[in-house]
């Protein structure tokens, strides 16, 4: 588990997306962030009704995981968030951890910009922000960087097999998402609530 | 001797009943001064899963979350928290037909000494009218249940958000 951002590789949302939706086997639930989070998120899977995706919120997919997650504890939860939207909302990695989610995911894809509003920094970007070391100080110990895609595998295994919270952040490239959602909220909230329905 | 059974006879009370009733078990706040005994109690009912959030948007996103996931929820927060709220709104809750409850405890009105929380205070129906939400403001002990148990038996039946907001002349208010 790499600790540092020293040497990381720069890997790509939209695969690591397909990779890690692949793996789900036992109906875990993905809420993905607005924009490029939510777009690759459906492009990698968007029959599967264990996902749920954002039009608006901007910062909001862990605090909606982090929803699912206690009313389900025996379900797997994973949030999807780029790290602009994460910024928006840090205090919510507190609050995780004061709950001691213990069946949450929040994976990070952190490429430093708002790569939908026209690639510009992010404030954390220009100061060297470090998000893992912000949510282990916020109090989630199983904060980790993916330095390749090997590691990415295997955090993502650790999520699944051990208690959380937990979150991984993933250093990506500037690609914009591939596909971009429907836009009807009321069919997701359907899809999604009859798959929560479902039992794991 | 034994204290008789006594119906609930304090707003936080009747809310907290109200809440049992229709089985919202997860209550979610971001503090307040006059909503004190209502997080009390919820936190001493094992019914509940009580916790503060660091936003009222947060807490909004988890109540959103779980009602998804099956578990019924509110968010307690005071008038200038709600402000923050008009986003989350209207591109989460009310774009998906969520039946988040809120309940408000009304500040910036008869008496307020803060001309910020007065303005503020301004924004919160007009708020909630535009985006179709339905609100009711709580004035008296003897009508309190009988608002509270409709209002979130409406939500829940509508799949649509509600507000509850509670007056200084329910709740005294913040001396």
């Amino acid at each position: 588990m790499t600790e540092t951002t020293g040497n990381l590789h720069v890997m790509n949302r939209a695969a690591l997306t397909k990779r890690l939706v692949a793996g789900l086997k036992n109906r875990e639930a993905v809420i993905g962030g607005i924009g490029n989070s939510n777009w690759d998120l459906w492009a990698a899977d968007r029959t599967r009704g264990e996902n749920f995706y954002m039009l608006g919120s901007m910062g909001l997919a862990a605090p909606i995981a982090m929803g699912v997650a206690i009313a389900q504890p025996k379900r797997r939860v994973f949030a999807l968030e780029g790290d602009g939207s994460l910024l928006m909302q840090l205090g919510c990695l507190s609050t995780i951890a004061a709950q001691g989610v213990r069946n949450l995911c929040v994976v990070v894809w952190d490429n430093g910009i708002y790569q939908i509003t026209g690639g510009q920094g992010t404030p954390a970007r220009a100061s060297g922000t470090d998000i893992v070391a912000i949510a282990r100080a916020s109090g989630i110990a199983s904060a980790a960087w993916a330095a390749d895609e090997a590691e990415f595998d295997a955090l993502v295994a650790r999520a699944l097999a051990t208690d959380g919270p937990h979150l991984i952040g993933v250093k990506i490239d500037n690609e914009p998402g591939r596909e971009q959602t429907d836009r009807d909220p009321i069919r997701f909230r359907e899809s999604f609530m009859r798959a929560m329905a479902l039992p794991v | 001797m034994n204290e008789p059974a006594r119906p609930a006879n304090t707003w936080h009370e009747i809310l907290r009943q109200a809440f049992k009733d229709h089985d919202v078990r997860l209550v979610t706040y971001v503090p307040d001064n006059v909503l004190r005994p209502l997080i009390e109690g919820c936190h001493a009912d094992p019914f509940f899963t009580t916790f503060p959030c660091v936003r009222e948007e947060e807490a909004v996103g988890i109540v959103t979350g779980a009602t998804m996931a099956g578990m019924r929820g509110v968010v307690l927060m005071q008038t200038s928290g709600f402000a923050t709220l008009p986003n989350v709104l209207a591109s989460l809750v009310v774009a998906c037909q969520v039946p988040v409850v809120m309940v408000v405890s009304e500040r910036g009105t008869l008496g307020e000494f803060n001309p910020g929380q007065a303005i503020v205070c301004r924004t919160m129906r007009p708020i909630l009218d535009s985006m179709g939400i339905e609100h009711h403001t709580m004035t008296r002990l003897d009508e309190a249940a009988f608002i509270a148990d409709r209002t979130i038996r409406q939500a829940f039946a509508t799949r649509w958000p509600a507000c509850l907001i509670l007056s200084p002349l329910l709740t005294g208010g913040r001396k």
